[in-house]
């Protein structure tokens, strides 16, 4: 058993480099992860510090352009922050968000999906009726009402504070769905099967039998879908920032970054907002290969929507 | 097929009853509609008699359920910011949301049609993997990354195409109430960018889609056989195997079109489309509670609508179900 | 004019592409089969039968294409032809019929445009004239009320009748040759006798040829004329059904034989061939059937023997029998 597993991982281990896009596409997302992680470390100024930020520096452009200075490699938006450290900054909030968002769908999918999926009937058919509606209802728009109304229940200023709380929620409250009807469709294809059988006539718990037996086996799929999740999710928290429903300018994201770069873009700054969106860009594609190469090395049988 | 047919849209109601409820919910907690009538502030008595007047200190229900007869009536509160019903702030701006909507449908239908069938055909030649390649990148920009740099070039750099609005010349239909950019070529000019924009964020997912269906489809034997039977190559492609894949494609692509609304939220942001998303935004930046929940109740209902005519359509075409349904 | 053959294989040799090497699925096939003469290909599943078959209408599907050989139909060379000209030829004067009945149609057209589309395909008639075509045929194979049945969907018949479509498909454009992949095989037993004297009458009356691949002696033997026993890609006996029936040369066609129900004694156990047919990857050097044989010998592990004639009147890939 133990040597079977090691074999398993040595293919998966062996066909992961034969890939060069998935090889390189992992490398791109670790150097950017460790990047922004270790932003307060390796970013040249702290855009959270106003003792540091001078107006006078507000929109200098790029370091090799005439009018550029050596302080900032990437210039500098309006208020005179530094690009390059408040996308590094940036791109930690998108990430923290991202993941965080991803968590709490995968969470809520999860639960919801075993119990439709176990206990069947009138649970399953509410449930996953409530998951339809809701998908169809396009989760970038459920995730706008969602921050609409908690931005209007509690302030401008409330939110502010809670934004990355309020975004994790928000975008894990919008998406479960999909996480939902997958791990439904593996629970309904595993409980057939044998062991499920002979579990329960052994006499063993629903719940055990689902943590212990049915759950493992719906991991795959959840994998899978968890990348591009991921991905899915920091694009989610851009657009939201993007309409003002996001990060604040104070705290921003990447997505925020872009919006404020925005206002100056056609008056020829285009410095504040092409670094952030580039970036938002490489990260996300990062992703998708990555997950890509992943759901074609495991193939899972996925719930086509 | 009928039982099918009143079944789906009974559904419907429900679904459109829970988001009307929603809707009033948000209305009813976070509005304030005595603001929204009287426009300023007024005294505390005069504000409990309005109150009482307007039914305000009613069970919640018992509002909703007038809420729900007025929704029925077109009639879905007044707006705080236009001084006018909500109703019919909306109905002025969703005919340019629709345009867009409209214009952004057919270019993905224009492209991801034969870029789809050549994929599936000729998965291995350069042409297929750069389209392929190009739609892994376009999945991954974010739909106003996309505007922006369609701005910087097409306006900012090259001249060729205006960056905001729908332009001066527009149409007038069924007597005003649908002001259309589809008849000038100032009007067509202004749709372009936003339109492309917007399909940017479906175009790849259809493009997939209906690689992968026709992928396996003409996998299946009964296109082996329409070879064996000496068809011309195109009839073979087009009503064997395209035919086959049109049934997902309906089911999955006409809820993502209907998903399109919501990303004209960014869209008519980045554009200043005077829409019904632009609205939205505008209503929430003023804290307009009440076109907000009118906003959240119409387009509900829109998708509701969408999905129902998809679910349906694909009962109709669908000959399995059809035979189902009839038993 | 009479003597030649309505079909000629020589030599054909099909091989699939992959990354890093070729492999051959069928290898240096011949036969030759006269007008209206029934000839079965019989074999285990990957032998080449099917791949045979398709390759006569060059049908193969990618990576498989053919690599060597010649086909030569109704005194045309049909590997030579252009696109176009295949395509005339295939449904035309080649028809074929598919093993799943379930899965040939396509079950979102009705018969009638399936049908009519074949016709149109090959000859410049009218959909009129075509649907009066189409009823005639589906008569042909005892469908009642052919008129309505035109307007019904593929889900609305049973397997059987299905397949009897298939078969009322294949005759539209009165072809020289059949080729039927399995046709039975996924139909009901009580069906298979019932689809098999039909496609047999058919045959005779409008005097067709028929190339029938199937894994079931015993079906072909009734059938055919003459048989071709396949194994790994290879014929290794060819010969009248008669005769290979009463008296097999090869090794490997008598234990097809003997594995027949109906050739063990009551009471007794069905004989078996040991082990299974390699795959494509491990077809042994020398005699492909060299592992299974009972009666292996040094020679049949190094050269790979021809087919020739023997005693029993067959011809026969086997070292061991001159």
């Amino acid at each position: 058993m133990n040597a079977l597993k090691r074999f398993k991982d040595c293919y998966f281990l062996y066909s992961f480099l034969r890939d060069p896009l998935a090889v390189g596409s992992l490398a791109v997302l670790v150097v950017l992860t460790v990047a922004a992680f270790a932003a307060p470390l390796i970013a040249p100024h702290n855009p959270y510090d106003p003792a540091t930020i001078d107006i006078f520096d507000a929109s200098t452009p790029p370091a090799w352009t005439p009018e550029g200075s050596e302080k900032f490699l990437l210039g500098t938006d309006a208020q005179g922050r530094d690009i390059l450290s408040t996308m590094l900054y940036g791109m930690r909030v998108s990430l923290i968000i991202g993941f965080g968002a991803t968590i709490l769908q995968a969470f809520i999918g999860i639960i919801v999906g075993l119990s439709a999926g176990y206990f069947g009937r009138r649970l399953d058919a509410l449930l996953m009726r409530l998951a339809d509606v809701q998908l169809s209802f396009s989760t970038y728009m459920v995730a706008i009402f969602l921050g609409a109304v908690f931005q209007t229940a509690f302030g401008m200023a409330n939110y502010e504070t809670f934004a990355v709380p309020f975004l994790i929620l928000v975008l894990g409250l919008a998406e479960w769905p999909q996480f939902a009807r997958t791990v439904r469709a593996s629970v309904m294809a595993e409980k057939k099967k044998e062991y499920v059988e002979a579990a329960r006539v052994i006499g063993l718990g629903s719940r055990r039998i689902m943590w212990r037996h049915i759950l493992p086996n719906t991991l795959t799929p959840v994998m899978v879908i968890s990348t591009v999740q991921v991905a899915n999710c920091i694009m989610g928290e851009a657009a939201l920032s993007f309409i003002g429903l996001g990060m604040p300018i104070t705290r921003p994201s990447l997505g925020s970054l872009i919006k404020a770069g925005f206002e100056f873009f056609l008056s020829g700054q285009w410095w504040i907002t092409f670094f952030p969106g580039a970036l938002l860009v490489l990260l996300i594609v990062a992703i998708n290969l990555f997950g890509d190469w992943l759901r074609d090395f495991l193939n899972p049988k996925l719930y086509k929507g | 097929m009928f039982a099918f047919i009143v079944r789906r849209i009974l559904q419907a109601v429900v679904v459109m009853a829970v988001i009307s409820c929603i809707g009033f919910a948000i209305k009813h907690s976070f509005g304030d509609p005595v603001r929204e009538l009287s426009g300023m502030t007024v005294s505390a008595q005069e504000r409990e008699r309005l109150r009482e007047e307007l039914g305000l200190n009613d069970p919640f229900l018992v509002q909703w359920g007038r809420f729900l007869k007025g929704a029925v009536h077109g009639d879905l509160g007044m707006s705080y910011l236009y001084k006018k019903p909500a109703m019919e702030i909306i109905l002025g701006k969703a005919p340019a949301t629709m345009e867009l909507v409209i214009a952004a449908s057919v270019i993905i239908l224009i492209l991801s049609v034969p870029i789809g069938i050549y994929a599936a055909v000729r998965p291995r030649s350069w042409l297929s993997r750069f389209f392929m390649g190009v739609s892994v990148i376009g999945v991954s920009i974010p739909v106003f990354l996309t505007a922006i740099l369609l701005i910087s070039i097409f306006s900012v750099q090259l001249g060729w195409l205006p960056s905001f609005g729908r332009g001066n010349e527009l149409t007038p239909l069924f007597g005003g109430a649908w002001m259309s950019g589809f008849f000038t070529w100032d009007g067509i000019t202004h749709l372009v960018l936003p339109a492309l924009s917007l399909s940017s964020i479906m175009l790849p997912l259809f493009i997939r889609l209906i690689r992968a269906e026709m992928k396996e489809t003409l996998e299946a034997e009964y296109v082996k056989f329409a070879r064996a039977k000496g068809l011309k190559p195109w009839r073979v492609l087009v009503v064997h195997a395209f035919k086959n894949t049109l049934l997902p494609v309906i089911t999955v692509g006409g809820v993502q079109l209907g998903i399109m609304i919501a990303y004209t939220v960014l869209t008519e942001t980045v554009f200043q489309w005077q829409g019904m998303g632009f609205m939205f935004l505008e209503a929430l930046q003023r804290s307009d509670v009440s076109l907000m929940s009118a906003y959240l109740v119409f387009v509900g209902f829109v998708f509701v609508v969408v999905n129902t005519v998809v679910d349906i359509v694909y009962g109709l075409v669908n000959p399995m179900v059809r035979i189902a349904g009839r038993k | 004019m009479s003597d030649e053959p309505l079909l000629d294989v020589s030599d054909l040799t099909v091989s699939f592409d992959f990354r890093r090497r070729s492999l051959a699925a069928v290898s240096g096939v011949s036969f030759r089969l006269a007008r209206g003469e029934r000839l079965g290909i019989v074999g285990e599943s990957g032998a080449g039968k099917s791949v045979t078959g398709f390759a006569i209408l060059n049908l193969i599907s990618k990576p498989g294409r053919i690599t060597g050989g010649t086909i030569s139909f109704e005194g045309r060379e049909l590997t030579a032809l252009r696109a176009e000209e295949m395509r005339q030829v295939r449904g035309n004067r080649i028809s074929m019929i598919f093993q799943d009945p379930m899965m040939t149609l396509n079950p979102v057209l009705t018969v009638g445009t399936q049908m009519v589309e074949t016709i149109r395909a090959h000859a410049g008639v009218s959909r009129r004239q075509a649907e009066e075509r189409a009823v005639e045929a589906l008569r042909k194979v005892y469908i009642s009320s052919p008129e309505r049945r035109l307007r019904q969907y593929p889900h609305e018949f049973s397997g059987g009748m299905r397949q009897r479509i298939v078969i009322a498909i294949a005759l539209l454009t009165s072809p020289a040759l059949i080729i039927a992949d399995e046709p039975t095989t996924a139909l009901d037993v009580t069906i298979q006798a019932e689809i098999m004297d039909l496609l047999l009458k058919l045959c005779e009356s409008e005097r067709m040829g028929l190339i029938l691949i199937t894994h079931d002696l015993a079906v072909v033997s009734q059938v055919t004329q003459r048989i071709a026993v396949m194994y790994a890609g290879r014929i290794v006996e060819l010969g009248e059904t008669a005769r290979i029936v009463e008296n097999p040369s090869h090794p490997y066609t008598r234990g097809l034989l003997a594995a027949l129900p109906q050739s063990a004694a009551r009471g007794r156990r069905l004989a078996q061939i040991p082990g299974s047919m390699p795959n494509l990857t491990t077809v042994p050097a020398g005699c492909p059937f060299s592992d299974r044989c009972e009666r292996c010998e040094s020679v049949c592990r190094e050269r790979i023997p021809p087919l020739t004639a023997k005693d029993t009147g067959c011809l026969a890939a086997c070292h061991l029998l001159d």
